[in-house]
This record gives C-alpha cells, structure tokens and sequence, in this order.
C-alpha cells in the first residue's frame, strides 16, 4: 500500500516537471498543420526540425539571424561577467575568508545580492546613457556586476574557508606573501568552488531579463532573452518557431543545472538565484 | 605606538587591495543608484531618455501613491500573488521532498529532473506556459476538452479573474524544485538513530513526522519561505511575458507599476517612490532572512 503510494507519488511529480519542457520539445518539431488542428493530434504526423535551421540560418539579404546574435550576445555578458566577477569576488572573498569580521560582510552580500532591480534601473540607465554604454553587451556585463560579485563572493568565501589555514602558514615559510597564498595554495585548493562560483553566474547571467529589456534595444546588444521575449509580443504568430527558440535558450542553463547537481544547495541559500 | 600606526595602516592598504574592487562595483551599481532612485522619488522628474523637470516636491509622490487606486491596486495583486504561489510552492516542494527522501526505482533521475525546471530561463518557462494556455491551439484547452472537463476552448490568461493564477501555476512549476531539493538536503541530516528510536517506542507515521523530521527540517523550511517571498515581492518577468499586466491591470504587480511609470508613462518621480516602496518590503524580509542565515549557521 504504501509503496503504491510511493510510486504513484513519482510517477505524477515525474509528469508535472517533465509534461511542460515535452510539450515544448514536440511544438518545435511539428508541422504547422498539426499544431493548428482542433482537436489536437498529442504527435506530430511527422518531424519538421526546419524552425531550427531558419532560426539559425542568415535571412534572405544574408544578414546573420537575430537569434544568433542574441546568443552571442548573451556569451559575451555571461562570460564577461563571470570572468569579471570572478576576480573582484575571488579578492575579496580571501580577504574576509581570513579576517575576523568576515560574516558581516558576507551578510551584507546576500541583502546587497537581494535588493529589487527596479529600484536600480533608472540610475543604470542614466549611467549607461552617460558613458555610451547603453546598446552594448559590454556596459550590460558590468551591470550585472551588481549581482554576480555579492553572489560569487558568498560562494567563493565558503570556499576559501575550507582551505586549512595551515597551509597559509607553510606558504608563508616559503616566503609567499597573502597574495601569493591565494594564487599558489588556495585558488589550486578552491577550484571545485570556484568552478561552482562560475557556473552559477554564468547561469544567473543567461536567465537575466530586466536589465536586459531596458538596456538593450537592437539586435546588436540584445540578449536571448530579450530576443525570444520579441518573438512573443503581441499574439504569436508561428508557436513552432517560439517553442524552438525556447528549446535553444533552454539547453545551456539546464545542462549547467545537471553539472550543478551537487553543489545546488549551498548555492541556493546563498540567494536563490533567480530574481 | 609608532609601529602599531604602522601596522593599521598596512592592514588598511591591504584591506583596500583586496575588497577595493567589489566596494567599488557596488558603490556603482547598487549603492549609488539606490541613493539617486531615493533622492528621484521626493522629485516630480519625468523620464525620456534623460531626467526632467527634477523639482523638489517633498513626499508628494509617496502622498499621492498612498491613495492611489492603482497602486492599491497592484499591491493587492502583488500580496495575492505572493500568498499562492509562495503557500502552493513550499506544500508541493515539502511532499516532493519527502518523496524523494524514501527509496524507489528511478529516484536518482527524478532528483535529477527536478532540475529542469529550475534552471530553464524564466522567460523561457513563462512562453511555454503562455502556450499551454493558448486561447486557439493550446494544449491545456485541448486536454480538459478531449477529458470532457470543458465544452470548448476558454482564454485561460485573458480572464481577469483567472489570468494572475495561470500565471501563479507557471510559477510554482517553475519554483517548487528549490523548495524540494532544499527539503531533501535537510533531511538527509536527520539521524537514522531517531526514527529508529521514534520506531521502536511505537511512534506512527504521522508521529515520526512531527516529533522528529519537522523539527529537523524547519530551520531550510523558514528559509526556503523568506527565500521565495523575497523573490515573489519583486515579481516582473513571468508577468511581463504572459499577460504584460492585463487583461484590465488584473495581473499589474507593484514591480509592473515601476515600469510603466518609469518608462512609459514620464512619471520618474512616483514610478521611482513605488520602487522604494517595493525596496523597503524587500529589506524587511531580508533582514528576516540574515537572522534564519546566522542561525543556521551556528
């Protein structure tokens, strides 16, 4: 009885996690006959993988596709803020990983890491205007400074604070300074943290859409989200070349989800990621 | 004395070296723009690309929002917002936690799964939901029709009524995962000693449950709740994407209401004073959440 209970239980949470993302997969691969036919066929006649191709295909005057674009667009924010994030992050996280007043700092990341974008934006804006930065993905991978380095300097402190202080003091005999520590003994040390670090702001960069939607405004700088959010505006016109879109923005941050796994909840507390 | 001066002022130098950068980024883009958005709000500026007519009007804006039917409004669609999906997301994610916390065939890939939710873009998941519910071709019309549940095809978000719980549903698919796995790592803490001597002393189910895993599980439990309030107060995107704040404002949330005065209606001044409204909510809760950390901590 309560095995039954158990499997039922399963099998039902399996189909609400998975029923969506199916359903998402099966739109981007039918024929336009069969997505519009009332009442519905559940499969496609036949498999129509050309959305995919026109997706990222150039279009008729051989200009790249949008979609393309906004993908590369959104590689260079999320590794350009990564990699930025990452070093200032990494600094100062070692820094209050071996002070005494470290966890202070540490809370004021995750409220500085919490407070609402909105309340930021117009501010951003007018900076961004200023400097010539608006309309590019590089202005936008500094905006999203303000979130990934509180993020990665409460994982990357985690981190460092599991490398034996011990060995700050064999490195010391051997002559290397605090700095020297760091780069010699305790990134080597920390890396399956700061891999961690890393794959959660490259996530946390990709999902982005607020700053995104207000601080880019053509194809140049756009990023996917934006871009596949346009698809959208107004009523949708070919639910097969949304749903592919969706399928292609989809498989980066969910095969970064499955290498997460593991290291999901500690990350998770400090934040939550979304936001 | 001399060497003790000298002393603090290398600290201070290296203190400088290595938390100047991160001090610095968010002096710029958090700090700073949190003291202009604040200074905005006493003003009647309007916004076009650049700020105008920045003339101080005192807490004008906070008066008028204060009796605003829009504002209102949203606030309420905000709260009802919050109090559903939040409440819906921490039941479904404490049963699946428990769940995945027995032993079954297929367990690991359910675990696994679970992820998938999580981190498929935001956006992403409101446009497959904004499909599922498609007034014309959606599958969700299609499913409850061929079930006999419907007698025909109904317009899931244009509904006033319905339209802020279609979009609750996407985001408590989208959510409860967290709330899940945050269940399941805390109880891969509870010693087996306790249920064993839970057992033994003839506890039931339904006992166990209370006198051993909910104490266990509690402190992830509050967390998870702050955590999911804090991100729901803010709500935007999954909005933005399924309904745009219609049909008749029935889904326009404060964050909604910031955007269209702020960068559509030229009223940076209020829009900037409901942000700060939504910033003072957001820091209460925080704070809330710094305690739950400290004391998870030790």
């Amino acid at each position: 009885m309560r095995r039954a209970i158990i499997l039922t239980s399963a099998i039902l949470l399996a189909t609400i996690v998975l029923a969506p993302v199916v359903w998402l997969a099966i739109l981007s691969v039918s024929s336009t006959t069969d997505i519009y036919t009332v009442p519905l066929h559940w499969l496609p006649a036949e498999f129509d993988l050309s959305r995919y191709g026109r997706l990222l295909s150039p279009d008729q005057s051989g200009h790249t596709s949008p979609f393309l674009l906004a993908l590369r667009n959104s590689l260079i924010v999320g590794v350009g803020g990564t990699a930025l994030a990452l070093m200032a992050a990494g600094l100062a996280a070692w820094h209050i990983s071996r002070s005494h007043k470290g966890e202070g700092f540490v809370h004021a990341m995750v409220a500085t890491y919490m407070l609402p974008q909105t309340v930021m934006a117009l501010p951003i804006y007018v900076m961004l205007s200023a400097t010539g930065l608006l309309n590019n993905p590089v202005g936008l991978a500094l905006v999203y400074l303000g979130f990934l380095v509180p993020f990665t300097t409460w994982l990357l402190k985690t981190g460092f604070d599991g490398v034996p202080r011990e060995l700050d003091d064999a490195g010391r005999v051997d002559g290397l300074g605090r700095f020297g520590v760091l780069i010699r003994i305790a990134i080597p040390l920390a890396r399956a943290s700061i891999a961690t670090a890393a794959l959660f702001a490259l996530l946390m960069a990709w999902d982005e859409f607020f700053y995104a939607l207000l601080f880019t405004s053509n194809a140049a700088a756009k990023t996917v989200t934006v871009a596949i959010v346009d698809f959208t505006s107004g009523r949708i016109s070919d639910y097969g070349l949304v749903a592919a879109a969706g399928v292609v923005a989809a498989v980066p941050p969910v095969a970064i989800g499955f290498l997460l796994q593991k290291n999901l909840i500690s990350g998770l507390m400090a934040g939550g990621v979304k936001g | 004395m001399t060497a003790g001066v000298l002393l603090l002022r290398r600290d201070a130098g290296r203190a400088a070296f290595y938390l100047g950068p991160t001090i610095l980024i968010l002096a710029v883009a958090v700090g700073g723009p949190l003291v202009f958005t604040l200074g905005i709000s006493f003003t009647s500026a309007s916004f076009l690309g650049t700020l105008k007519d920045l003339s101080f009007v005192g807490l004008g804006n906070y008066v008028e929002i204060a009796g605003s039917p829009q504002f209102q409004r949203a606030f309420f669609v905000t709260l009802k917002f919050v109090a559903f999906t939040v409440a819906v997301e921490m039941l479904l994610g404490l049963g699946a936690g428990l769940l995945l916390a027995e032993q079954f065939p297929g367990r690991t890939l359910l675990r696994v799964l679970l992820v998938i939710p999580w981190a498929i873009p935001t956006v992403v998941s409101a446009i497959t939901w904004r499909l599922i519910y498609a007034p014309d071709f959606g599958v969700l019309n299609a499913l409850l029709q061929q079930l006999g549940l419907i007698d025909e095809y109904r317009s899931w978000l244009g509904d006033p009524l319905l339209a802020l719980y279609a979009i609750g549903i996407a985001d408590i698919w989208k959510n409860f995962p967290i709330v899940a796995l945050i269940v399941l790592a805390a109880l891969q803490t509870v010693p087996q000693e306790l249920y064993d001597a839970a057992y033994v002393d003839g506890a039931g189910v339904f006992h166990r449950f209370k006198a051993v895993t909910f104490p266990h599980i509690l402190g992830p439990l509050m967390v998870a709740l702050v955590l999911r309030t804090i991100d729901t107060v803010k709500v935007f995107d999954i909005i933005w994407v399924m309904t745009r704040g219609g049909p008749f404002s029935s889904t326009k949330s404060m964050s909604m209401l910031v955007y269209e005065r702020t960068f559509s209606n030229l009223e940076a001044g209020s829009g900037s004073a409901i942000s700060f409204i939504i910033t003072l909510i957001c820091i209460a809760f925080i704070v809330v959440y710094v305690r739950l950390l400290r004391r998870q901590g030790s």
